[in-house]
């Protein structure tokens, strides 16, 4: 059939025929092309965009590429002066901070309860230690400002609040997380930590979509270190950013043979995310892919359709063509190359509106949903599968209906007899 | 040379069956214009397209230079059709979407000649026919019997044995029809074997011998003469 005789007949044909056809009805199929394109990739990639909107919020505005963390047994990171000066010696090191960690709760009704029985307004909490300014440095903690403002370096007597943590902001009570009513930037509270209170002001309300930082209280580490009484400097995490271009896994390995695996858990971003997170984006995946496949059928469909009624009404002329000795494989595959025209075209239109129009635009303005902020994620590699399995399905959808009408008889196809 | 033997052609529709073609014995020698006539519905166009290859007869043999024509294949009727005949139609049956030069060029392409060699030799066989200068047109802005000239192009150019015709004059008028058939005229001079189905006794005279079908059987087979007549009054 794929003879080179074939090909070279079938292509003549089908250029003439592509160059001479209806624009609009080129048009319009090169646009559901273009549609189905759009469909295949972006559906997918909005889906699993998704859950790397979380992911990249989370490495940009609490772990940083790699994350230091102390070992399971420990509360802290031993030594952590001079593992932060080590780290800091080296060049693939942007930029760090380091966070004090604890469990606590904060109250807002304890000036006004005037009972033991009666309920407290309060919940329980992680609190985190932090240096304001290295702190805003590090993951632009004070952009995320709901209400109220950022914490200042000699602030003392002032905390920092996640949004669900009030009630006003919250979904709605969750078990074990009961949001503060009635609370906002001025308010007074009551912070407990390991059985020491301060009353501290409420001096802003952080507004960012991942937990651990909508779910936390922030204060100066200074304050917190009084409050827990230690008398150390070993924190809790030390959260680093490389600079450009650093592969974090080797950072991590670098980090590891220099023996600070023993002092602390170290994870890159990746390592991080919880396998919970990949099985969604996993599943997320599928259901795009779902979804898309209906979008492939369609477009099957409509090219099938497409083809057949170019095949039947033209049933004479190929009928002629094939009485006057063209073979039927050179007919059918100018078919065929009519629809690769098809594929391709969409599919090539499309790669200019998802990379050049897209991606950036959704890069540049994320789609707001409530828990992430949601990128376009259309890797190159993915978007040639896509584009190969619809130049794949339109050639076949082509091919199909005009192998239908080529194999009628010629000389029935000649005289429109049925 | 063409040699029929019995040929038979009855049509199914359900359980009615027709009978076309009863049993049809003839040949045409190379180099011979034969004209088959009859009354509509007589059978002359089912006899050429069994003939031509463009249809299965129900019985009956046809021979073409002593091989068996009958029995081939689908893709070797299709290899005889694109190498050994040339066809015009009633209706011209040009491809709308190619130029006069490239409806021309496509069964040259399809015998392995270069788009070059294809395009040039199909040139050639439209300036034979008065059309050099009309090449690039499409099928809609020709004239029909501009047509009928590109369809003849495309049935010489790459020199058949037999030509076969159709009805060639049935959709032109009177001017168009004298040119086609001043071509004919010339061709057949040339020596091109030529099977023209009409139903116009004056064209029909062009040709040196007319079969006459009736009911599906030859009623008379006349060699009228040898030259072709002078040219008609345009």
């Amino acid at each position: 059939m794929f003879s080179l005789l074939n090909i070279r007949v079938g292509f003549y044909l089908a250029v003439r025929q592509l160059r001479r056809a209806s624009l609009w009805t080129t048009g319009l199929i090169v646009f559901v092309m273009l549609l189905t394109f759009l469909n295949l990739v972006v559906v997918t990639g909005i889906l699993v965009g998704l859950i790397d909107g979380i992911n990249e919020s989370y490495r940009t505005q609490y772990t940083g590429d790699v994350i230091l963390s102390a070992l399971p047994t420990k509360n802290y990171i031993e030594n952590t002066p001079d593992v932060v000066a080590f780290i800091k010696t080296l060049p693939q090191v942007s930029l760090l901070t380091e966070r004090y960690q604890t469990g606590g709760t904060i109250e807002a009704n304890y000036l006004t309860r005037t009972s033991d029985t009666e309920k407290k307004n309060a919940t329980g909490v992680q609190v985190i230690g932090i240096d304001p300014v290295a702190e805003d440095a590090f993951i632009n903690l004070g952009s995320y400002m709901l209400e109220g403002a950022y914490l200042a370096e000699s602030d003392y007597d002032q905390i920092l609040v996640g949004k669900n943590l009030l009630a006003k902001y919250a979904f709605g009570e969750q078990p074990g997380l009961t949001p503060l009513k009635d609370v906002g930037p001025g308010s007074k509270v009551r912070l407990t930590i390991n059985g020491h209170t301060r009353e501290v002001f409420l001096k802003g309300v952080i507004g960012s979509k991942i937990d651990v930082l909508a779910a936390s209280v922030f204060m100066p580490a200074s304050e917190l270190r009084t409050i827990m009484g230690r008398t150390d400097q070993n924190v809790a995490q030390i959260a680093i950013r490389l600079v450009p271009g650093s592969d974090p896994d080797a950072f991590k390995q670098l980090l590891l043979a220099s023996g600070i695996g023993e002092k602390a858990k170290v994870q890159t971003f990746a390592d991080s995310i919880p396998n919970g997170v990949e099985d969604i984006k996993k599943t997320f995946a599928m259901l795009g892919n779902g979804f898309s496949s209906i979008g492939l059928v369609v477009a099957a469909i409509t090219i099938f359709i497409v083809i057949f009624i170019n095949a039947i009404t033209r049933r004479k002329f190929i009928g002629i063509l094939k009485g006057i000795g063209i073979s039927g494989s050179a007919i059918e595959i100018s078919y065929i190359f009519q629809s690769l025209f098809y594929a391709v075209i969409g599919s090539g239109i499309g790669l200019l509106v998802l990379y050049g129009l897209l991606v950036p635009a959704v890069a540049a303005h994320p789609i707001d949903f409530p828990f992430s902020d949601g990128i376009l994620v259309a890797p190159v590699d993915g978007t040639m599968i896509r584009i190969l399995l619809l130049v794949l399905t339109t050639v076949v959808a082509g091919y199909l209906p005009s192998r239908m009408i080529v194999r009628r008889n010629t000389l029935d196809s000649i005289l429109g007899r049925n | 040379m063409i040699e029929i033997k019995n040929l038979t052609k009855t049509f199914k529709d359900g359980p009615r069956e027709t009978q076309v073609l009863k049993g049809i014995t003839l040949s045409v020698g190379n180099g011979e214009f034969v004209a088959i006539m009859g009354r509509s519905g007589a059978g002359k166009s089912t006899l050429l397209y069994q003939i031509s290859l463009l249809d299965e007869p129900t019985s009956g043999e046809i021979r073409i230079n002593g091989r068996e024509a009958h029995s081939l294949t689908e893709r070797d009727k299709m290899l005889f059709r694109l190498a050994e005949f040339g066809y015009v139609f009633q209706d011209y049956a040009l491809l709308p979407e190619l130029t006069a030069l490239e409806n021309v060029a496509l069964p040259l392409l399809m015998q392995g000649l270069s788009n070059a060699a294809a395009e040039e030799k199909a040139g050639a066989a439209l300036t034979r026919v008065g059309l050099g200068k009309r090449m690039k047109n499409l099928p809609s802005q020709l004239s029909g019997g501009e047509q009928q000239r590109v369809s003849i192009s495309r049935a010489i150019a790459h020199g058949p044995d037999v030509l076969f015709a159709d009805e060639p004059t049935a959709n032109l008028d009177k001017e168009s029809s004298a040119t086609v058939m001043d071509i004919f005229k010339e061709l057949h001079a040339n020596g091109q074997t030529i099977i023209m189905v009409t139903h116009e006794d004056e064209f029909a005279l062009f040709a040196e011998r007319i079969i006459k079908i009736d009911d599906g059987q030859v009623v008379s087979d006349i060699r009228i003469r040898r030259e072709p007549p002078p040219n008609l009054p345009k």
